[in-house]
């Protein structure tokens, strides 16, 4: 399995991710999402906007994390979970392909899902860019932030959609898991002293607000794109455990 | 493109699935794998096709281990699983293009193999409706359809006609009959007439074992006893148990007869001869001797169901 790993095929991989996509747009999954979260920030922006008289987009990038652990699991839940319970996952198997292309595609689909999300609050920045003078590298590096925390967010989602053949199951896991790596550096103050660096390094909100404030630190992306590469060789495992 | 299964065993964790088989499907050859459910047919395919790995023995395809070399296997293989895997979501022709492209079809091809298979398995009706709305018999077509769209040496069908109605049965039954010719083909089975009407050679599995493995004919003749007619005579007799039961027992081979029922002056028996011999003529001849009119004489064949049956839950 590591030799498949390195060896992924580009075209089943975006044979994948093009399928998934494509089943997010077929469905309302994808409407729904981007509705829910432009309904969502634009509120909440645009009353702190008119109230707060600050051309900053600070508070989005503290609202849109907390979105993030309900939204991501709703979209990551059936990636795999279906095609387990509809056994199409046999489809997928036995066909020549490894099961890293399998996980690859179906992440990057969910990603790039996310992304496309994103894009509509950009206009966001451009009325505030236009009204006020904004400082442009905390909305680089805020964006960027969200980009890489939605990536470990989805491939935590896959790695519980993996788990189950249930959706609500995997969505409940998947969720559990992003609140626990969101609430490690919320609970400092319960934990013993010698612990406290270890917690807040997990914490994946401690290394998203570094990013956000602007200063883009290797350590903090090093700690985004491991947690990631992490659960991504999780869900190879556990989707090659009919082999145990 | 011949299969070569060698001692082949898998556990569920304590539980024996599959119990040391070992068969041969040459090329060009439509195996039916017949069994019970349960029986270990699923696993077994299961194995051959690489979703799961055996516990012990080995499988070869057209020489390639399908633990060493399973990818090369795999291009091989066309596989239709039990669980028909359909996206519900998709079109057929959507559905048809992913498979082709996980199968690493050619784009260049993928057009010309989907217009083939489409023809082929009669759904160029249906080719742009959600599979979700197409009925079962249809879904079955398009599973077919995925299973060959890379035109494979090897097609495995689990159980391809469940829950098709009997019309349906029959054209998928023929479909098969027709794309099996130039492709080696397993397809599993707990329906008898199936095997029958399209298999050359049944391997019956029974509790993870083999029980047997032969053409049809063979396994007719092999588990046929001693062979039995049915004879019907008219005669005005007084007495047909010591009239005519003796005299039909004395012809050579004939081991038993048993008088059955008796309608005015028409008499039944059943007579038993020795195995792989033939007294019709001699009855005949017995007949016209003793001036008797002969309404009935036919050989009773045993059905591959009493074969099945004595195999699979004892005698």
């Amino acid at each position: 399995m590591d030799k498949s790993l390195i060896l992924l095929s580009t075209r089943n991989t975006a044979t994948i991710f093009k399928k998934e996509l494509r089943s997010y747009f077929n469905s309302a999954v994808a409407y729904v999402v981007i509705v829910v979260f432009l309904a969502i920030i634009g509120w909440f922006h645009t009353s702190n906007l008119f109230l707060m008289n600050i051309a900053s987009m600070r508070l989005m990038f503290e609202l849109v994390p907390i979105v993030f652990l309900f939204v991501v699991p709703a979209i990551t839940m059936r990636l795999l979970a279906e095609e387990t319970k509809a056994g199409t996952i046999e489809l997928l198997t036995t066909k020549p392909l490894h099961d890293g292309e399998i996980v690859a595609g179906k992440f990057l689909a969910a990603w790039a899902l996310i992304g496309v999300a994103l894009l509509p609050t950009l206009f966001y920045y451009i009325t505030i860019a236009f009204l006020g003078r904004i400082d442009n590298g905390p909305v680089i590096g805020g964006y960027l932030g969200l980009l890489l925390m939605a990536g470990v967010y989805v491939s935590v989602g896959l790695l519980a959609s993996s788990l189950t053949e249930n959706q609500i199951v995997a969505f409940i896991i998947g969720f559990l898991m992003a609140l626990v790596l969101f609430m490690f550096d919320k609970v400092l103050f319960y934990v013993p002293e010698s612990l406290t660096s270890i917690f807040e390094y997990l914490g994946i909100d401690y290394h998203f607000s570094n990013i956000a404030r602007g200063v883009i630190d290797t350590r903090d992306i090093v700690y985004f794109l491991s947690v990631l590469g992490f659960m991504l060789y999780l869900t190879v495992v556990s989707l090659g455990r009919r082999r145990w | 493109m011949a299969i070569a299964v060698r001692n082949l065993t898998k556990f569920y964790g304590q539980e024996k699935a599959v119990d040391d088989i070992s068969f041969d499907v040459k090329t060009g050859e439509i195996l039916g794998f017949l069994g019970p459910n349960g029986a270990g047919k699923t696993t077994t395919m299961k194995i051959i096709t690489c979703y799961l790995p055996a516990s012990g023995g080995t499988v070869e395809v057209d020489g390639l281990s399908v633990s060493e070399q399973s990818f090369e296997v795999r291009r091989k293989i066309g596989y239709l699983p039990e669980m028909n895997p359909l996206y519900h979501d998709m079109n057929v022709v959507e559905y048809l293009e992913y498979a082709a492209q996980l199968q690493g079809v050619q784009s260049s091809h993928i057009r010309s193999r989907l217009k083939e298979m489409t023809e082929v398995c009669g759904i160029g009706d249906v080719r742009h409706k959600d599979i979700g709305e197409l009925s079962k018999g249809y879904r079955q077509r398009v599973g077919l359809a995925q299973a060959m769209i890379h035109d494979p040496e090897v097609l495995i069908l689990d159980e391809p006609t469940s829950g098709l109605d009997p019309n349906q049965i029959v054209e998928i039954r023929n479909l098969i009959r027709q794309l099996g010719r130039a492709k080696t083909v397993i397809l599993s089975t707990h329906i008898l007439p199936e095997v029958q009407a399209t298999c050359d050679r049944v391997v019956i599995i029974h509790e993870g074992r083999i029980a047997a493995d032969g053409t049809p004919e063979q396994l007719q003749s092999q588990f046929r006893g001693a062979d039995q007619l049915a004879l019907e005579l008219k005669a005005s007799v007084a007495n047909a148990l010591t009239d005519i039961v003796p005299k039909i027992k004395a012809v050579s081979s004939v081991e038993n007869v048993t008088y059955g029922t008796q309608e005015g002056e028409t008499h039944r028996f059943l007579v038993d001869v020795a195995r792989g011999t033939d007294v019709r003529e001699e009855l005949f001849r017995l007949a016209v001797q003793e001036r008797w009119v002969m309404l009935e004489l036919s050989r009773k064949a045993t059905s591959l169901e009493e074969v099945f049956h004595k195999l699979t839950v004892g005698s």
